[in-house]
């Protein structure tokens, strides 16, 4: 395999919300296949620049998959083709010499477009200030191993709490349905039994707070866990019914 | 514009800095200062607004604990949410005095292994709190809901890293420090739900505001509007973390940067030991031009994972054909006390010695092996992927290559700043009134940090320091009212106005990356793993010119009034290029070698660092001048408690 590609871009150009957008098409050649789709739009940045031109805006962090600053829609998945990753660690050895691509930022109504690629994402934040946390002030706590945790327990709820809140969910999802990302840290924290105190309120607050901000529901189309870049499972939304259900009893 | 280089010169001040350390049994000092410290009354807290800034585990855990006291905070992040700070990404662990694991552990070990690892250029007395404070941050973690790793039993697990003969690290799997932030994240978002906290994500701290000398408030840049902000307050917290970008390729998160406290430094906070980088032995080799960040492989890997070369440097076999017999396993050898295990600056010299000597895999030269196939062999695969499983999948996702099937190829990359910004005891820098906690400090790592200890720090500063000694300022000091519309913050503002706007008018035809790359290149090769007088004369002389490019030559697109990631890339470059120049000054003023500051002229015969402390036995402490010439302020490190030795991990 060639060690470079070239590729054609189409990537969605939008000055800010309240402004209409369009696609923009961009070639460009000579991608080494060991660098990651972000260093590879970096590349096309600065050949950008060097005309001229405004770079394309998108968002990025850590650039090892975890803080979740990163992530659009490559030809109409989010963070791309490859399973259980963002697009910081999406390789370009997993693409084709002369292949079309085009990318698109996380489209949902609660997530304003900012700029080009980059979304306004605060709606997580106010879905866990509904409670998603353990009501617990610092230097309350009891000597860490009174709470006794079954190994399996500790494991399901770091499995949830794994989430990094990116957002592909609510992008993937027809019903731009929030359900995987709140249904994750309320599993995380009702698998404890220093959560499980608070499951009630917790799990109505925060399905409030997701209606309230403009998520639509869930209908189980399992597109969010097809796209999750860390593997949350959809049974977590089960979970998240169960709790809301038992409320109600 | 053209910027004169300045004269590779300072000052030095003759009176000594002065730490404000309690006095006492070292065992007490915390709890009887503590106690007698004054003490802001529950229903006045409420009248204090306090600027925090930076939601990292530092940042993050002191929000959310002053908001619990009651106090009004003001939260300032420059990612688009708290919970995305860099912090987020420390893999390894957290360590704390629990003694869980009946080897032997206490305070006063962790204690001694912190000092000793950091190469005893940190202050007792800052360590010994920190470590007595390490069990109090486990058990509000773990009350938090923080899934640490667990026995069958239901009980806490622990691992081992380096720089330690005791197992005292906790872990959630390979993401502990996302589990840690989440939880000091989640604790942030219970007091904004309070209306405690008010939370200004997408904000980059360009200026602290000062108003008769006591620092009261912050400019900030909105980076999706591109509007200047001005925040007043009663004190200002800065969490910003480390500057390890000054470096170009790093570990660090992209927009991890020096200029909140590099500004801060300017308007009088001193800047204390900027040479101490350390270099993490551990991560993925660099792999081209266009690389874009460094990728680290958690030191716990080094619990199970064997460094090694092969014996003869022609040795082109694929490691797997090379027989235990043809193999280097050079910490093994070198170190056989702590082997594998050592601290990361031994590990990291020790893989630069073996890549200078010729004996670096191909193709770059520039790397060693660190191999699984006698862990996997002895515990079986299963048992090697629970404990690492995501670090070997991530290793995979960018190299293509499996862990599982052929070692990991590693090489030593920049990883964290010991040196910060000076504060005393009570963490508040030589500006009244501004505190600087976590990494943008530096206090607690002497001249080398132990693996799973910048976790500890930044949530013992965060959570129980900053709560107490925040509240005894306050409760001492008599603060006038100020307003945003005052000259102070309207000049402050218009300062920063102006800085932005005259990057736009350069109009030459650099990139900020180009010139940041070129300044990378001359840190690491200079000021880097191993330095010399004449590598640290050469850096003093190549970045002034660097300099001089950035202000003549370089280009950005766009314009300030929105979203314009170039523009924010220049501002923080620029500031690097100033750091870039004291952090040659600092090393080249250090004619020794401790921890992570490596002279070549000081080493023993076994190549270990050689340190002086007769002359250098002190935190070199510098003082913006407006003519450019630093001075150099001095904090003798007396050790009552600890006698200095050469470290020794044989």
């Amino acid at each position: 395999m060639s060690e470079v590609i070239s590729l054609n871009l189409q990537v969605w150009k939008q000055p800010s919300a309240d402004e209409p957008g369009s696609f923009e098409f961009y070639s460009v050649k000579d991608i080494s296949i060991h660098i990651s789709f972000l260093e590879m739009l970096d590349v096309v940045n600065e050949n950008l620049q060097k005309e001229g031109k405004e770079p394309i805006a998108f968002d990025s962090d850590c650039r090892e998959g975890i803080c979740g600053t990163c992530g659009f829609v490559i030809d109409g998945v989010a963070h791309g083709p490859l399973a259980k990753t963002t697009v910081c660690q999406l390789h370009m050895r997993h693409f084709e010499d002369g292949q079309t691509l085009v990318i698109e930022p996380f489209r949902a109504t609660p997530f304003k477009v900012v700029k080009d690629l980059v979304v306004d994402r605060s709606s997580f934040d106010t879905i866990i200030q509904a409670g998603g946390y353990v009501t617990v002030s610092t230097g309350n706590a009891p000597d860490a191993n009174n709470i006794l945790i079954a190994k399996d327990n500790a494991e399901d709820a770091f499995d949830a709490a794994a989430c990094i809140g990116c957002g592909a969910c609510v992008a993937s999802c027809p019903n731009a349905s929030a359900a995987l990302f709140t249904s994750a840290k309320i599993s995380h924290l009702s698998h404890l039994p220093q959560g499980k105190i608070e499951d009630d309120a917790r799990v109505k607050g925060m399905v409030e707070a997701m209606d309230d901000e403009g998520f639509g529901a869930c209908s189980n189309h399992a597109e969010c866990e097809a796209v999750c870049p860390k593997g949350i499972s959809i049974s977590n939304i089960a979970l998240m019914r169960r709790n809301l259900i038992k409320t109600i009893l | 514009m053209t910027v004169t280089a300045p004269e590779k010169e300072f000052v030095e001040s003759l009176s000594k800095l002065d730490g404000r350390l309690p006095s006492g049994d070292l065992e007490d000092k915390w709890d009887k200062y503590k106690s007698s410290m004054k003490i802001v009354n529950p229903a006045n807290k409420r009248k204090f607004n306090i600027i925090v800034v930076g939601t990292g585990l530092a940042g993050g855990s002191a929000a959310a604990t002053l908001a619990e006291l009651g106090y009004n905070v003001k939260s300032f992040c420059i990612q688009d949410t708290p919970r995305r700070a860099h912090s987020i990404a420390a893999q390894g662990g957290i360590n704390a005095a629990k003694n869980y694991q009946n080897d032997g552990d206490s305070i006063h070990r962790l204690f001694i292994d912190t000092i000793k690892g950091g190469d005893y250029r940190a202050r007792e007395e800052n360590v010994h709190r920190l470590a007595e404070i390490s069990t109090n941050i486990i058990d509000q973690c773990v009350a938090q809901g923080v899934p640490f790793a667990r026995d069958y039993g239901g009980l806490l697990t622990n691992r081992s890293f380096g720089g330690s003969q005791v197992s005292r690290t906790f872990y959630a799997r390979g993401q502990t420090g996302q589990q840690l932030l989440l939880g000091a994240y989640s604790a942030m978002m219970r007091q904004v739900a309070k209306q405690q906290i008010e939370l200004f994500p997408n904000r980059e701290m360009l200026d602290v505001v000062t108003v008769d000398d006591r620092a009261r408030g912050i400019v900030v840049r909105n980076l999706k509007t591109g509007e200047l902000e001005t925040h007043s307050g009663d004190a200002v917290v800065l969490c910003t973390g480390g500057f390890g970008n000054v470096y170009f390729l790093s570990t660090n998160g992209k927009a991890s940067n020096a200029t909140a406290a590099w500004r801060c430094y300017k308007k009088g906070a001193f800047m204390a030991n900027p040479c101490f980088a350390q270099i993490h032995p551990t991560c993925i080799p660099t792999s081209g031009e266009y690389q874009s960040k460094l990728t680290l492989m958690s030191e716990s890997l080094r619990n199970d994972g064997r460094v090694w070369v092969p014996k003869d440097a022609n040795d082109k076999r694929p490691p797997a054909e090379i027989p235990e017999s043809d193999r280097d396993n050079f910490l093994e050898r070198m170190y056989p006390a702590y082997g594998n295990l050592v601290p990361r600056d031994v590990g990291s010299r020790a893989i630069k010695k073996m890549c200078d000597e010729g004996k670096g895999l191909d193709p770059s030269g520039r790397a060693v092996y660190l191999d699984f196939s006698s862990a996997i062999e002895r515990l079986g695969k299963k048992n090697i992927s629970d404990k690492y499983g995501n670090l070997f999948d991530m290793y995979e996702t960018i190299t293509g290559d499996s862990p599982y099937k052929e070692p990991m190829k590693i090489y030593p990359a920049i990883h964290y700043i010991m040196g910060g910004l000076w504060v005393d005891y009570d963490l508040m820098s030589t500006i009244p009134g501004l505190f600087v906690l976590g990494e943008a400090n530096f206090s607690d790592h002497g001249a080398n940090r132990l693996g799973a200890s910048a976790l500890m720090q930044g949530l013992a500063d965060g959570y129980f320091v900053i709560p107490n000694t925040l509240g005894n300022y306050l409760a001492n000091t008599k603060l006038d009212s100020v307003s945003i519309s005052s000259e102070e913050f309207k000049e402050a503002r218009n300062d920063c106005k102006e800085r932005t706007e005259d990057f736009l008018k350069i109009k030459g035809s650099s990139t900020v990356l180009e010139i940041h790359r070129e300044l990378g290149g001359v840190m690491w090769d200079l000021v880097g793993m191993a330095r010399t007088k004449e590598s640290l004369e050469e850096a003093l002389d190549k970045i002034p010119k660097i300099k001089d490019k950035f202000w003549n030559d370089l280009y950005i697109s766009g314009e300030s009034d929105t979203l314009n990631k170039s523009l924010e890339q220049a501002g923080r470059l620029a500031d690097f290029l100033e750091l870039g120049e004291l952090m040659a000054m600092d090393a080249l003023n250090r004619e020794e070698s401790c921890g992570a500051h490596f002279r070549e002229e000081y080493q023993t015969e076994e190549g270990e660092p050689l340190r002086n402390d007769d002359k250098y036995a002190y935190v070199s402490a510098w003082e913006y001048n407006e003519n450019n010439i630093p001075i150099l302020h001095k904090e003798d490190l007396d050790y009552k408690f600890v006698k200095m030795t050469q470290r020794n991990y044989k």
